[in-house]
């Protein structure tokens, strides 16, 4: 075995036990914070995963597009609304971890039995390295056009909806419950930041500062 | 990965001679070969001769950064003191050059303190996930046709995909310090790094679009052949001025430091951190800066380029381009150009600190939403029919 092959074998198997433990974190942690910031590092394995195997576009793409932007839109909305407080118990929930606990081992069952009874083969075709890029691009104008332009069809669909709910103040009535929408948020008026008379607004003034530095 | 093929190189040459009217273009000083001759010539085996050669590019670029943060950090000193007249360090050593040094030194020997009730690990792993996508991002520039770590087909988007990281570092130091202003700043830092790679993507684009590839050395060579006259800023003035905002926004500098604003959030994600781990941040930031000043060298302002073509004026003296003596010189001028004009960029960076108040952060989004973004799509346009209406001027 070569320095490099024998560098790569225990690369692969680095990167393997990475995103198996890894991914066994994000499910089984119970602090959110910690399986989020767990599933940034299984993206970058999964992205080393594709380094050894050629594809440093791939690679690349899924660091930029998993760990740049879907992760820190995770921890970005985990972190806006990470409240502390104790959720109440679900009743049987020992009985729901051991029937989600066997319908995953049964997936789990089902792709070994697939892994193993695929003849797949060995050695797979020749990696393109930095060609690549300019096949992935051909792919993508070509053949894949249909898929590639319903996938921003998609992404527009995400946005318009993003805008919708952000927007609410443009609706004068919620559009899923027909009831008069909220538009205090936007309307609400300042707190003034210096008040004329000492007296009771003082105290109105003074209980959220208190309510926020428990 | 670190090796250049002959198939790479075959087919680089072939690109350059493609885009370059000029004719012939100086191969370069290519170090690994011959230090690696060196070695098989002594007995060893080519396999042994690399491993012996993979170290010192990776040590001599680390090295590299972190005396370019001193020098950085000197400029810094002095250039602020100069811009409001006053004198700056000047009893360590010669003109303060070694304040730098004893910066780095007290806070290495400061006190590394974990608040009570902060997440240990988390608060750890923060800075050091800041700092090190930043020193990796060093893989892709060049200061000459063979001289950088690794040439790597997907060249500056490795830069882009890396620099899209440290978001994560940050809010994980955000989230951990249990500081509420550490936690605006985290997600304030985290906000200000998505909106802003958007821009800087497309305006890299542009740039990509001219040369046909990501690899940082084609982006260069497809600059040279006319001198100062067929550098990137010329057909890519806007790109230019998106590029160079977005970086600075990127690496927190002043106009845009909203995230460790201190009359607003203390220092931000930094509040809580001191000694080493707060060392990693102040690194990390002067790293990134110095590393956004080189990639802006490199993709607008000719990388290694001489502002007159080298080939021309190695051709009046007569000599060979490929003579030693004249490929030690070419390689020299390269490096001294690169990192020239990446220090010119530092010391505009510094100067619009010390001179430019800070944006809102509402103004700061706006400015990346609804300003930038448009502005590089249109660029972006622009040079798509730019480049299939003159092919010739705009890389074919």
């Amino acid at each position: 075995m070569t320095i490099a092959s024998s560098t790569q074998f225990i690369c692969f198997i680095a990167l393997s036990a990475a995103v198996a433990i890894g991914a066994l974190g994000v499910v089984l942690l119970p602090n959110i914070v910690y399986s989020a910031f767990l599933l940034g590092g299984v993206f970058l394995s999964v992205a080393g995963l594709y380094l050894l195997l050629n594809a440093s576009f791939v690679a690349a793409a899924q660091v930029l597009v998993y760990v740049g932007a879907v992760n820190v839109l995770i921890l970005f909305a985990i972190m806006l609304v990470n409240k502390k407080e104790n959720l109440a118990a679900i009743p049987g929930l020992a009985l729901r971890r051991v029937l989600s606990g066997a319908v995953c081992a049964g997936l789990f069952a089902l792709l070994l039995r697939v892994a193993f009874s695929t003849p797949w083969a060995t050695p797979g075709p020749e990696p393109l390295g930095d060609e690549a890029t300019i096949r992935i691009g051909e792919h993508l104008f070509s053949d894949y056009l249909l898929p590639f332009e319903l996938a921003s069809v998609l992404l527009l669909m995400a946005m318009i909806g993003a805008i919708v709910l952000a927007r609410r103040d443009v609706f004068t009535t919620d559009i899923a419950t027909g009831e008069p929408a909220d538009q205090g948020l936007i309307e609400k008026s300042r707190t003034p930041l210096l008040l004329e008379n000492s007296g009771p607004a003082n105290a109105g003034l003074e209980a959220p500062l208190l309510e926020t530095n428990p | 990965m670190v090796t250049v093929t002959a198939g790479l190189q075959a087919s680089l040459l072939a690109t350059t001679t493609a885009a370059t009217t000029a004719g012939v273009v100086a191969p370069g000083l290519d170090l690994e070969a011959s230090f690696t001759d060196l070695l098989q010539g002594l007995g060893l085996s080519p396999g042994a001769a690399h491993l012996l050669w993979l170290p010192l590019p990776m040590l001599l670029v680390l090295v590299a950064a972190v005396v370019g943060v001193l020098v950085n950090v000197w400029l810094e000193r002095k250039i602020s003191a100069a811009v409001q007249q006053r004198i700056g360090p000047e009893y360590a050593g010669a003109l303060g050059i070694l304040q730098p040094m004893a910066d780095g030194l007290k806070l290495l020997w400061k006190e590394d303190v974990i608040p009570a009730r902060a997440d240990g690990l988390l608060f750890t792993l923060g800075p050091v996930l800041v700092l090190v996508p930043v020193i990796l991002s060093w893989l892709v520039v060049p200061f000459g046709q063979h001289l950088l770590i690794s040439n790597v087909g997907v060249g500056i988007f490795l830069w882009i995909s890396l620099s899209s990281i440290q978001p994560i570092g940050l809010l994980m130091a955000g989230y951990a310090s249990n500081n509420k202003y550490s936690l605006l700043g985290g997600l304030r830092a985290a906000a200000q790094s998505i909106s802003y790679e958007i821009p800087l993507a497309l305006a890299v684009l542009a740039v990509v679009m001219m040369s046909n590839s990501l690899s940082t050395v084609d982006i260069v060579n497809q600059q040279t052949g006319a001198g100062i006259l067929s550098w990137n800023i010329w057909r890519q003035p806007v790109g230019f001025v998106i590029f160079w905002i977005c970086a600075l926004a990127e690496c927190e500098r002043l106009p845009f430091d909203l995230p460790e604003a201190e009359e607003e959030l203390v220092a931000g994600y930094q509040t809580e951190y001191s000694g080493m781990k707060f060392a990693l941040f102040y690194l990390g930031s002067y790293i990134n800066l110095v590393l956004s000043a080189l990639l802006v060298a490199v993709l607008y302002l000719g990388g290694w380029g001489f502002p007159l073509p080298v080939e021309w004026i190695v051709g009046l003296t007569g000599q060979p381009i490929d003579a030693p003596l004249v490929q030690v010189i070419t390689a020299t001028t390269g490096i001294v150009m690169t990192v020239l004009k990446a220090y010119l960029l530092v010391f505009f960076a510094i100067l619009l600190r010390w001179t430019v108040p800070r944006v809102r952060i509402d103004q700061l989004l706006d400015l990346g939403w609804k300003f930038l973004l448009p502005i590089a799509l249109v660029n972006l346009l622009v040079t798509a029919g730019l480049k299939l209406a003159f092919p010739a001027f705009f890389g074919g």
